[in-house]
């Protein structure tokens, strides 16, 4: 019993650090490739307000990757200390992929940031849009290695076994692009780019709702919703597509999950969707269930009378646990028909030419900016969750793969992880929010140069170094 | 003729754990040093010294991590839960000082509280090393792949004494990193702050030195037995020339090369460790070869890292060359 509460603990451990992990990368993701599109079209169009906005982002990009950088030397070690049998049976496999993507941070990190962020005048806005490009594509680099070794776990291709017990590659080209990875890799980027498009969208409203009386120049905040909005308009039924790719995918290498997240104890043909219920996995049934007949089929099949396997099927120890994962679906699906709803508004408001002067359209885009990072959050826990019991999928079990350890250790350290984590991340937070409410100025002044910024990483040397010398002289 | 991978691994894995251990020495010795200056411009000095370089300083403490899972998995699988609670530690002290380097210049009210965060989790996270390191080195049982000792094993009168000439050693560090960046009243403190610092690192260098080959007759063999003393009686001696150097440095108010020596002591401190360790990666438990992932895994990474290591290197010089010289007491990256 007690290995089980330490089991348990671990996992809540892991879940609490990555998840305060993950939404930092996600944001930085997505504002890296924005910060590379604003700066291209300052470059093409030569208008000022796209280096506004330009340089109004990057000051909160800096304090956002600074908080991914600090969160993920976490990650590091935690796969070690808590999930060592793990870690030793799957290092050949997953090592190598994970040290690719530190490699790739790092070089990111080393290359590029510094001139992003402080450069513009010392190497000229060829060169520095260069740097943006290389911020934005390395962002997508780790990414990239991250969700590779990710999606191993979840459909393990290219390996065998040797005598240790260990997983060693066959096939690297197998190990990295196994069978859900680039399902899993556009599902992803798709959702950081979401998120930082709602984000986007929520600062602009805001400063739109706020400004409407007092500023006279509001253009950087009608461009940055303008963008924001079109990106809801075009990505978000993209993303509901990708989703339902990788729902396909899954439903392949993963019934038991989709059976968990539709809510289906039963196999059989013609499968409703339940829009709503409460799980009832000990009595196997979804009560108060509310259903549309042979949706369900329809959607996984697409066949009316398709017939779609139940939890049943498996043994009770092989089930993931149905009602988190149930619920966790149907709130990141409801997130995500809400942002298709605000991009099919402003499309509308846009064709009435009202997109700016719509205060409810803007109220709600304020209230949809965190949307993203819950959606997100939901979508992890239900991949997650849902190929529990599992590390690497049908191979080897999460109670397998803990370290032997102590409950008292692990449920310590996991509450100075929650504390220390409110404390620090929630202070990130509240200077990263006070950035945003300082509307975007006609003239917006770069980061400043006499205070340390993490996100700086190793390289502000040239430049910084120049253009402090270059004022004095 | 094929390549020892798994040694030639072990020497890139030693080699990111060293650099790390120098370049966020000095800077986690800035954060120990921190409470003994009181005055705002000098910690504002004081920080802005490292500023623009300790980020790339520890991210060769993610490379350590993260090359030990991929290319020793056995070994971070074993060392990991075995130093769980002093790696904790160290991490949570890590978040607590690295946010310290932004967050305070944002605010005024709560300055006091980063540098306060700043100071204590430098000592910390020092302090944990110095644990981590000195358990290593007493040795991790080992049986089935998996550590096979109790919780509080790293908890020992040997372990407490590494973790404070930890301290020491690093506050060294800082104190003469400062006399190379600063000048006037800071630079006259870092030379107090080097004087004793000085003098305690090299009287718990000398006591771990002679502790450590009880603790294990391998480590005794190694430095007593005959011939082996003869090809690692260089290496005290080249200690008692650093002592000097680091003396003669002090006493005639010179500049950098206090600094040059205690990276001296450090560099001869790291490859007393190595020769007392090897072929162990985990004393006297698991060889580097044992630990290895397949050929297959190490060469796949070892492109990458030969391709980027390099490049990483040429930038991290690069950076130091741009920011020599003085510190002032504003302008982080002047």
């Amino acid at each position: 019993m007690e290995s089980l509460d330490a089991l348990l603990l671990a996992r809540v451990q892991f879940a609490f650090t990555l998840s305060a992990h993950i939404i930092f990368p996600a944001f930085s993701i997505g504002l890296a490739s924005y910060l590379a599109v604003l700066n291209g079209l300052w470059l093409l169009s030569g208008r000022g307000v796209f280096l506004n906005l330009f340089d109004y982002w990057k000051k909160i990009f800096a304090v956002a990757f600074g908080m991914g950088v600090v969160s993920g030397v976490v990650m590091t070690y935690q796969f070690g200390t808590n999930w060592s049998v793990f870690s030793d049976r799957t290092g050949p496999v997953l090592g190598p992929l994970m040290a690719y993507e530190v490699l790739a941070a790092f070089f990111l990190e080393a290359g590029f940031l510094g001139i992003m962020l402080f450069g513009r005048e010392r190497v000229g806005p060829k060169l520095h849009f260069f740097a943006t490009l290389m911020v934005a594509l390395g962002t997508l680099l780790s990414a990239f290695w991250i969700l590779a070794a990710n999606s191993w776990m979840h459909t393990p291709a290219g390996y065998a076994l040797n005598d240790a017990g260990q997983f060693i590659v066959t096939n690297w080209w197998a190990v990295i692009f196994n069978p859900s990875f680039p399902y899993r890799l556009v599902h992803m980027v798709l959702a950081s780019y979401l998120t930082t498009a709602f984000v986007v969208g929520a600062v602009g409203a805001h400063h739109l709702l706020k400004g409407r009386a007092v500023r006279q120049d509001n253009s950087a905040d009608r461009t940055m919703f303008s963008m924001a909005m079109w990106m809801a308009t075009a990505v978000a039924p993209l993303q509901i597509l990708a989703g339902d790719l990788h729902g396909l995918n899954t439903l392949e290498h993963q019934p038991a999950k989709i059976a968990a997240m539709e809510g289906h104890f039963e196999t059989r043909a013609g499968a409703p969707l339940i829009l709503f219920g409460i799980p009832n996995a000990s009595e196997e049934r979804i009560g108060y269930a509310i259903s549309v007949p042979k949706l369900g089929s329809l959607i996984l099949t697409h066949d009316p009378n398709g017939v779609v396997r139940g939890l049943k099927e498996w043994p009770k120890h092989e089930r993931p646990p149905v009602g988190i994962v149930f619920w966790s679906f149907r709130i990141m699906m409801a997130i995500g028909f809400a942002m298709l709803g605000i991009g099919a508004w402003s499309l509308f408001l846009r064709y009435q030419r009202r997109l700016y002067d719509s205060p409810w359209m803007h109220r709600a885009a304020v209230l949809m900016g965190p949307s993203g990072f819950a959606a997100l959050l939901a979508g992890w826990f239900t991949t997650e969750i849902g190929r529990q019991p599992y590390t690497v999928y049908g191979l080897m079990t999460t109670a397998e793969s803990v370290s032997a350890i102590d409950a008292a250790a692990v449920g310590a350290s996991l509450a100075t992880f929650i504390v220390v984590y409110f404390a620090i991340f929630g202070a990130g937070t509240f200077y990263i929010l006070r950035l945003m409410r300082r509307p975007p100025e006609p003239a917006e002044p770069g980061l400043p140069a006499d205070e340390p910024i993490q996100a700086a990483g190793l390289m502000p040397g040239p430049v910084l170094s120049r253009a402090k010398r270059g004022a004095a002289t | 003729m094929t390549l020892d991978l798994p040694l030639i691994w072990a020497g890139l894995l030693a080699f990111s754990v060293l650099v790390y251990v120098i370049l966020d020495g000095f800077d986690l010795g800035i954060g120990i040093l921190f409470p003994f200056v009181r005055t705002e411009t000098a910690r504002d000095q004081m920080m802005n010294s490292v500023a623009p370089v300790w980020d790339g300083n520890q991210t060769w403490l993610v490379l350590g991590g993260g090359g030990l899972f991929a290319v020793f998995p056995l070994a971070y699988a074993v060392i990991m839960p075995a130093l769980y609670a002093p790696i904790t530690v160290m991490l949570l002290a890590l978040i607590f000082r690295g946010v310290a380097f932004e967050y305070r210049w944002k605010t005024r009210r709560g300055k006091f509280l980063w540098d306060g965060s700043f100071a204590g989790g430098s000592i910390l996270a020092t302090f944990a090393q110095g644990i981590a390191l000195g358990a290593l080195v007493q040795g991790i049982p080992v049986a089935n792949r998996a550590y096979a000792g109790g919780w509080w094993d790293w908890l020992t009168p040997f372990s407490v004494l590494t973790g404070a000439a930890l301290v020491v050693g690093y506050a060294l560090l800082g104190a003469t990193w400062l006399i190379y960046k600063t000048e006037g009243e800071l630079q006259r403190a870092a030379y107090r702050f080097a004087w004793i610092a000085g003098g305690g690192t090299l009287a718990l260098i000398g006591i771990v030195s002679l502790w450590t080959p009880f603790l294990n007759a391998n480590y005794m063999a190694r430095w007593f037995g005959w011939p082996q003393v003869l090809y690692v009686i260089p290496v005290p001696l080249l200690v008692a020339l650093c002592a000097l150097a680091l003396y003669r440095g002090l006493s005639a108010k010179r500049q950098l090369m206090p600094f040059l020596a205690s990276l001296g002591l450090f560099i001869l401190s790291f490859v007393g460790l190595v020769i007392s360790f090897f072929p162990y990666i985990v004393p006297s438990s698991v060889t580097i070869w044992s630990a290895a992932a397949p050929d297959d895994s190490l060469s796949f990474t070892l492109v990458g890292a030969a391709v980027l290591l390099p490049l990483i290197l040429l930038y991290t010089i690069h950076a130091y060359w741009v920011f020599r010289g003085k510190v002032g007491a504003t302008g982080g990256y002047r």
